[in-house]
This record gives structure tokens, C-alpha cells and sequence, in this order.
């Protein structure tokens, strides 16, 4: 190439890293597969810290009057409980699972931009640690997950909430929004352009199809909301009057751009946990999945609905009965292709050949529950009933069995269900069941009584209730089960630090499964495929597997999809350089840059919090230097 | 059906990750800018919104129509939008492989900028000596807060053309490169067009 002559090499202040392994090769590994994994160990690390956060918090109400936390510290906890729970885990995974697979199940050997890809995940590391960076320096944010304003506007001055917290907390999202909006387009740009030819949308696994609309979602809801955090910054710390009831501003404006986020957020959330439960469903059920098409659009229904269903959080703020008989309307609505999308997993399962292995068993506890919380969802549609309920544990109930009951079951089932191919082994079975198990009865045990709670009256957010108001045995049952949902999450890490290196064997082809990443060898080889396959069907690697014969009736083909992955040529451990057939693989080489540029943003977090520009002046060289050191450096380098 | 697959050639520029035409026949840099404008849309979107939302509320004064000049700030947009046309012949130069000018048009078009944004200090300046300050009133908190960000995006648009410049200058941004600018210009385009935008409900909108 002309250019790479004509490129002079950098003035050496990092050589650039060549390692593909060892422990430093994470630091500036681009392998969208290394970034998954560490998107998703990130993100199961403050799953933990999340839930121990939850364990303070039903301590501190297991019993009436509880002493552990004063109600300081329990605002802290549980507004980062929820913002922990929401940014730090549920869209990481989910990313961190989507990064491994997107490539794999399109026929790609890499996303469209893999140094963004890995400066996605550097930004979560760094809004993360800035997050809780505030426990130690000036206060953790105490405004709750969606930070209601002019709690959380008020000018530090007038001080609603002292401290800095809601400022950690305005810019630690609005920090971890950059790296969603990267990984955002990085996914659309990569599902667009980069499908292996054949691979037609509507061949797509439903898994990719779902993230496809999550990538939108994302890329649209990010902006309105760092634009509201811009503006409860500014109300704080510059003296605007955006939020500021006392000059004119309007409370309800944060409420509309939060929710205009926020509702779409719901659905970034769990559409993730449709789309692997769409993928476990069918393998393990021997069938196709039932009206794949209708799946797809019912997911791409959701995520236009998403939009039009905001104002349902606000139904308590005299919005008017024109505006609320809409959303109640529009909140209906988005019910019918949710319930489509259950009766399809129902007709997915019904009639085959079941394999209760762990995965499908996640996949199934995903249905029941998501359909309980979709079904107190409705609940909140209608006003009457949503306006007694609001700002009480019901509500609390509800999201739990939609976030946790769905989402967090449909991504355990998919950490089960792809475990074989990350790592070629399999977790073991029988702690996979005793895990599922003592979770739904550890899940439903917390969250069940909590409708009722709700219901006879007990507000969220509350750090202390008195006796005798028949709240006691609950809240009791509530505790246990959040210590048997830690009890059992126990289970799940122990499982999976041991079988990742002590688990059964697991061959490529880990569950006779039906989509591309099941074609090629596990662990992957860095370039994924040797020769990029040519698509002919949706689940074209079944077919390649299976026919049918007269009847009906499935036939395995003798020579089918076991001898193609057999004969597949499978690299080796030359990192990519030298695939059979004398061809060369050029993988995009790693690079320090992503993580330089990432490393800045914490500093310009603290020059803003602190309003201290010193903070700025490293933050900014760090910034500038890996922006242009990046843009400098060619994403492969040349063989030396 | 093993020749079809041995047939293709595995390290197609695709293959390899990096950028090619694909899918919808716009190569992956491209469509991640215009990908990342749409999502800036709403983010300048939230803001023109609270600015409307707030227009004519406010008790005290300084009113719009007391500070806004509408015949300078015309001519200042009127450099900005001018910057477009020499953003298209840069282009037009560095796909012609015409490289000094590529840098002669580049620099107009930063300095073009620069004018706009040494007309919004002017602005800023004049309307705090006047009495609208970020903590006058929503109006001043609304109209700074939205200006300034189209500001900022100016000026990161301005230091995107200058590293150009300073490439092309070295002689690192050949011909080949030419989508470098490209990508550059949607940037630019997109900053001129939210001006559009702002100017007409922000400036010209009675109140």
C-alpha cells in the first residue's frame, strides 16, 4: 500500500503492543472476543457489589426499626443499587455477550471498529470506578437511579442533597453513556456492513436481531439523557435554572427527558434477555424457533413502541387526562407483541423434544417470571390503579420481575449456554441446577411478598417502617431471600471459576446447536473463521447438520455438519498469522490507545465535580494524546 | 459447495475488519459518522427543546429582543454556512488529487469557523455587559447553555480541520485518504445544518 510508506512511525512513546497473550495482552487486546469477556467478568463483578449493596439494604429491613444503616446511608445505597444494577451491570453484560457472539453467529471475524470496541469497555472500567470513587471522596450519589430533580438540582448552595453525590452521579452516567453510544454504533455498523454473504437479515439469530434494535434504542436514548445530566450539572454548580421551580424552570422537563430515556432503557434491558432465551429455546427443544419472522418484528415493535409508552412513570404528576389516556393507551399496546413474543417461545418448546440442561432451565424460569412482571406491568397501565401504586414496593416488584425474573435469568441461561464455546468446557450440571433452583426460590421469595407490601401500603425508599403495620413477616421473607439469591450467585461463580478449567470436555458443537458459532472449534481461534462461510438458510448450520425425511421426521445427514466442523481447518497457536492454505489472516493489531483515551475521562469527571481545573490539565493531555496517538496509528500494523 | 467457499477470498478488506463497502454500500467509518450524528440530533434536539419550553417565561428581563442583533449574528451564520461550500471543494480537491488545495480549502474552512466562533465570544461578551448572564434568567441559562454546545462542537469541528491541515501538510494525508475528509466534512455539514436550526427558532422566531 501506497500509504503505509509514505507513514512516518510515530515518535516512540508507547511501542505498540504486540502480544495477543499473556495477562498484559488484556490491556490492549481489540479481540472482540477478550473484550466480551471482559465486559461480562466486569460486569458479574458488580453484580456483586450491586448485590451486596441489596443484602445492606434488606438487612436494614428485615425487621421493623432497623438500626444497621442510618437513613443517609441508605439513600446512598440504594440510589447506587439501582444506578449499579442498571449501567454497570444489566447493559454491560449484555454488551459484553453481544461482543463475543455478534461476530461469531454473522460470520465476521471482528467488529467494524475494534480499537472503539475496546475503548467502549476501557470507559465502563473508568465511569465505573469513578462512580464509586464517591464513597471515598465527598459521598456516594443519594437521589435514586433516576435522580429526580430539584432533589438532585438544587444548587449545591441550597443544598436539597449536600455533597457531591448527585454531581458523581450526573457525570459518571453521562461518562459511561460515551461508551454505550460507541458500542452502539460499533454493533449497528458491524450487523449492517460486515454479515457474511448469504447472511441476509432475516437469517440473522434472533440473538443479533435483538441487539441490532437494542443498538438503536441505545444510540437514540443516550443523547436525551446526557442532555438532562448536562443541565442538572449546570442547575448545580453554574447557577441555571433549568430545574429550578423558584425561577420559572420546570421539574417535569427532567422528568420527560429522563423517562424519554428511561423507558427505552427498560427496553435496552431486556430485549438482550428475549434474544438469548430465543436462541436456548430452540436448540434445546430440537425445533426451529416458532414464527422467527414474528419474533423479529414483535422485538422491532418493542422498540418503536418504547418510545411512544414514557410518560406511564409520571402518571402521578397531573399530566392532564388527555396525555395520560395516551400513554395508557400506548402502554397497552406494547403489551401485544411482548405477549406475541411468549405464545412464540411457547410454540418453540411446544412439541419438541425437551433437554432440561441448565440453559433451557434459565430460558424457561425467563418465561414465567418476565410474564409475571409483564403481567403487573399492565397493572401500571391503567391510572387508577398505577396512581395507588406508585412510590410503593409494588412497583419495586414489578421491575424486579422484569429485570431480575427476565433479564438477569435469560443472561445466566446464556452465560450457560455459551460457556462451552468460550472456554471448551462445559459448567457443570449439577451445581447449574442447584443454582437455578436456589434461584427462583431465593428470586421469588424476596420479590413475591413484595407486591403485597406494596399494596397494603409500604413506601419504596424507605429506610425504616414502624411495627404493627403487618409489614414485619414479609420483609423477614423478603430478607431470606435475598441471602439465598447470594447463596446462590455463590454457586454460579464457584461453577464457573471451576469449570472453566476443570469442566467437562466440550466439543465445537457444545449443544447441537443452530447457528454459526457453534460451526467452528472452542475455544475460537482469534480470526473466528478460517474461511468466512457462505450462508444458505436461516440456522444454516443445522441444516448443514440435519434433513427431513417424508414424514417429517428429523434425519441426522451422515457426512453433514459433524465432518464439517472436523474438517474445518482450525488455525493453530500462531495467533492468527498463517491459517491452513497458505492464506494470511490479518487480525487488527492491539493497541494502548483505547485505554490512554478512557483514562482521561475520570480526570475530567473530578475537574467538573470539583470544579478544580487542575484536575483537567492531565485528564485533557490524556485525552488529546491517545485521540490523536489513535487516529496516527493504523489499525493493523504492518508485519515486521 | 467446498470450491464456492475455497473460491472466496478470506482476507477480503472486510474480513479483515476494517473498512470496506458492505451491506448498504457506505464503508463502516462513514456510516458510524452518520450513525453518531443521528444520536447527536437529539442530544442538540434536547436542548432546543428545554429553549422553547422556557421561551417567554421569565419574570425579569433581559428579554431576547433585548440583547439579540439579529443583522450581526446573520453575518456570522452566514460565514459558518459559507464554510460548507469550502468543506466540499477540500473534497472535491483531495479526491481530484489536487493537494494544495486541499490545504488552501481546509484552512478557509477552519478559519471560517473560527470567524463564527470569535462572533459568538463577541455575542457572549456584549450580552453579559448587557445583563444576560448563565444565571440571569431561563432564558439566559437556556440560550447560553444551547449556543455554547453548538460552540463546542464548532471548535472540536475547527481543531478536526486544522489536524487535517497539518496532516496534509506533511504529506500524510494522500489521496487515498481522501475519505478522511469525507468523514470530516459530514461532521462539519452536520454542525452547520443544527445552526440552521438554532438560528432560525432561536434568533428569527418571534416571540
Amino acid at each position: 500500500m501506497a500509504t503505509a510508506t509514505e507513514v512516518k512511525p510515530l515518535p516512540v512513546v508507547l511501542r505498540r503492543p504486540r502480544a495477543t497473550q499473556g495477562f498484559w495482552s488484556w490491556f490492549t487486546t481489540v479481540d472482540h472476543k477478550k473484550i466480551g469477556i471482559m465486559y461480562s467478568v466486569t460486569a458479574l463483578a458488580f453484580f456483586v457489589i450491586g448485590g451486596i449493596e441489596a443484602l445492606l439494604i434488606r438487612v436494614q429491613l428485615a425487621g421493623p426499626d432497623g438500626t444497621l444503616l442510618t437513613a443517609s446511608q441508605y439513600n446512598q445505597l440504594f440510589t447506587m443499587h439501582g444506578t449499579t444494577m442498571v449501567f454497570l451491570m444489566g447493559m454491560p453484560l449484555a454488551v459484553g455477550i453481544a461482543n463475543y457472539l455478534i461476530p461469531l453467529q454473522i460470520g465476521a471475524r471482528d467488529v467494524a471498529f475494534p480499537r472503539l470496541n475496546a475503548f467502549g469497555y476501557w470507559v465502563l472500567v473508568a465511569g465505573g470506578l469513578f462512580l464509586y470513587s464517591s464513597f471515598l471522596f465527598g459521598g456516594a450519589p443519594d437521589g435514586g437511579w433516576f435522580g429526580y430533580t430539584p432533589l438532585t438540582s438544587a444548587p449545591i448552595a441550597a443544598g436539597a442533597l449536600p455533597g457531591h453525590g448527585p454531581d458523581y452521579w450526573a457525570i459518571g452516567i453521562a461518562m459511561l453513556g460515551i461508551g454505550s453510544t460507541t458500542s452502539a454504533i460499533n454493533f449497528l455498523v458491524t450487523i449492517i456492513n460486515m454479515r457474511a454473504p448469504g447472511m441476509t437479515l432475516m437469517r440473522m439469530p434472533v440473538f443479533t436481531w435483538m441487539m441490532f434494535v437494542v443498538a438503536f434504542l441505545t444510540l437514540f436514548a443516550i443523547p436525551i439523557v446526557t442532555a438532562a445530566l448536562i443541565m442538572v450539572y449546570f442547575d448545580r454548580n453554574l447557577g441555571t435554572g433549568f430545574f429550578v421551580g423558584g425561577v420559572g424552570g420546570d421539574p417535569l422537563l427532567y422528568q420527560h427527558l429522563f423517562w424519554l430515556f428511561g423507558h427505552p432503557e427498560v427496553y435496552i434491558l431486556i430485549l438482550p434477555g428475549m434474544g438469548i432465551v430465543s436462541e436456548i429455546l430452540p436448540t434445546f427443544s430440537k425445533k426451529p424457533l416458532f414464527g422467527y419472522a414474528v419474533v423479529v418484528f414483535s422485538g422491532i415493535a418493542i422498540g418503536f413502541l418504547g418510545w411512544g409508552v414514557w410518560a406511564h412513570h409520571m402518571f402521578a404528576t397531573g399530566l392532564g387526562p388527555v396525555a395520560i389516556s395516551a400513554f395508557a393507551l400506548s402502554t397497552m399496546l406494547i403489551a401485544i407483541p411482548t405477549g406475541v413474543k411468549i405464545f412464540n417461545w411457547l410454540g418453540t418448546v411446544w412439541g419438541g423434544s425437551v433437554r432440561l440442561a441448565t440453559p433451557m432451565l434459565f430460558a424457561l424460569g425467563f418465561i414465567g417470571q418476565f410474564t409475571i412482571g409483564g403481567l403487573s406491568g399492565v397493572l401500571h397501565s391503567v391510572v387508577p390503579s398505577d396512581t395507588q401504586q406508585t412510590d410503593t414496593y409494588f412497583v419495586v416488584a414489578h421491575f424486579h420481575y422484569v429485570l431480575f425474573g427476565g433479564l438477569v435469568f435469560g443472561i445466566f441461561g446464556g452465560l450457560y449456554y455459551w460457556f462451552p464455546k468460550i472456554y471448551g468446557r462445559y459448567m457443570d450440571e449439577r451445581l447449574g441446577k442447584l443454582n437455578f433452583w436456589t434461584m427462583v426460590i431465593g428470586f421469588n421469595l424476596t420479590f413475591f411478598p413484595m407486591h403485597f407490601l406494596g399494596l397494603w401500603g409500604l413506601p419504596r425508599r424507605t429506610y425504616r417502617y414502624d411495627s404493627g403495620m403487618g409489614w414485619d413477616t414479609l420483609n423477614l421473607v423478603a430478607t431470606i431471600g435475598a441471602f439465598t439469591i447470594a447463596v446462590s450467585t455463590l454457586v454460579f461463580l464457584v461453577n464457573a471459576i471451576v469449570s472453566r478449567h476443570r469442566g467437562a470436555p466440550a466439543p465445537a458443537d457444545a449443544w447441537d446447536g443452530r447457528s454459526l458459532e457453534w460451526s467452528i472449534p472452542s475455544p475460537p481461534p482469534e480470526y473466528n473463521f478460517a474461511e468466512i462461510p457462505t450462508v444458505h438458510a436461516r440456522d444454516d448450520f443445522w441444516h448443514r447438520k440435519y434433513t427431513e425425511d417424508d414424514d417429517g421426521r428429523l434425519v441426522r445427514l451422515p457426512a453433514g455438519g459433524a465432518v464439517a466442523v472436523e474438517e474445518r481447518p482450525t488455525g493453530g497457536d500462531d495467533g492468527g498469522h498463517g491459517a491452513p492454505g497458505g492464506e494470511h489472516i490479518h487480525m487488527p493489531s492491539p493497541s494502548f490507545f483505547p485505554l490512554v483515551l478512557a483514562s482521561g475521562l475520570p480526570f475530567l469527571g473530578y475537574a467538573a465535580v470539583w470544579k478544580d481545573v487542575l484536575w483537567a490539565i492531565p485528564g485533557a493531555a490524556l485525552v488529546l494524546f491517545g485521540m490523536y496517538a489513535w487516529a496516527m496509528e493504523p489499525p493493523t500494523a504492518e508485519d515486521s | 459447495m467446498a470450491q464456492e467457499i475455497a473460491a472466496r477470498p478470506a482476507a477480503t478488506p472486510a474480513a479483515r475488519g476494517e473498512d470496506a463497502h458492505g451491506g448498504v454500500g457506505v464503508t463502516n467509518t462513514k456510516l458510524g459518522m452518520w450513525l453518531f450524528l443521528s444520536s447527536d440530533c437529539l442530544f442538540f434536539g434536547a436542548f432546543i427543546s428545554a429553549f422553547l419550553l422556557y421561551r417567554g417565561r421569565d419574570q425579569a428581563g433581559p428579554k431576547p429582543s433585548d440583547v439579540f442583533d439579529i443583522p450581526f449574528t446573520s453575518a456570522t451564520s452566514f460565514i459558518l454556512l459559507m464554510s460548507s461550500l469550502t468543506m466540499v471543494l477540500a473534497l472535491a480537491a483531495i479526491q481530484r488529487g489536487d493537494h494544495r488545495r486541499v490545504r488552501i480549502w481546509l484552512l478557509a474552512t477552519a478559519l471560517f469557523g473560527a470567524t463564527f466562533i470569535g462572533g459568538q465570544i463577541f455575542e457572549f461578551t456584549e450580552f453579559s455587559r448587557e445583563g444576560l448572564k448563565l444565571d440571569t434568567n431561563l432564558f439566559g441559562s437556556s440560550f447560553f447553555v444551547l449556543t455554547g454546545l453548538h460552540g463546542a462542537h464548532v471548535t472540536a469541528g475547527i481543531v478536526w480541520l486544522l489536524s487535517l491541515w497539518g496532516l496534509s501538510l506533511q504529506g500524510l494525508l494522500p489521496t487515498e485518504n481522501a475519505e478522511k475528509v469525507e468523514v470530516a466534512g459530514l461532521y462539519w455539514h452536520f454542525v452547520d445544518v443544527v445552526w440552521i436550526v438554532i438560528f432560525t427558532l432561536v434568533y428569527l422566531m418571534p416571540t
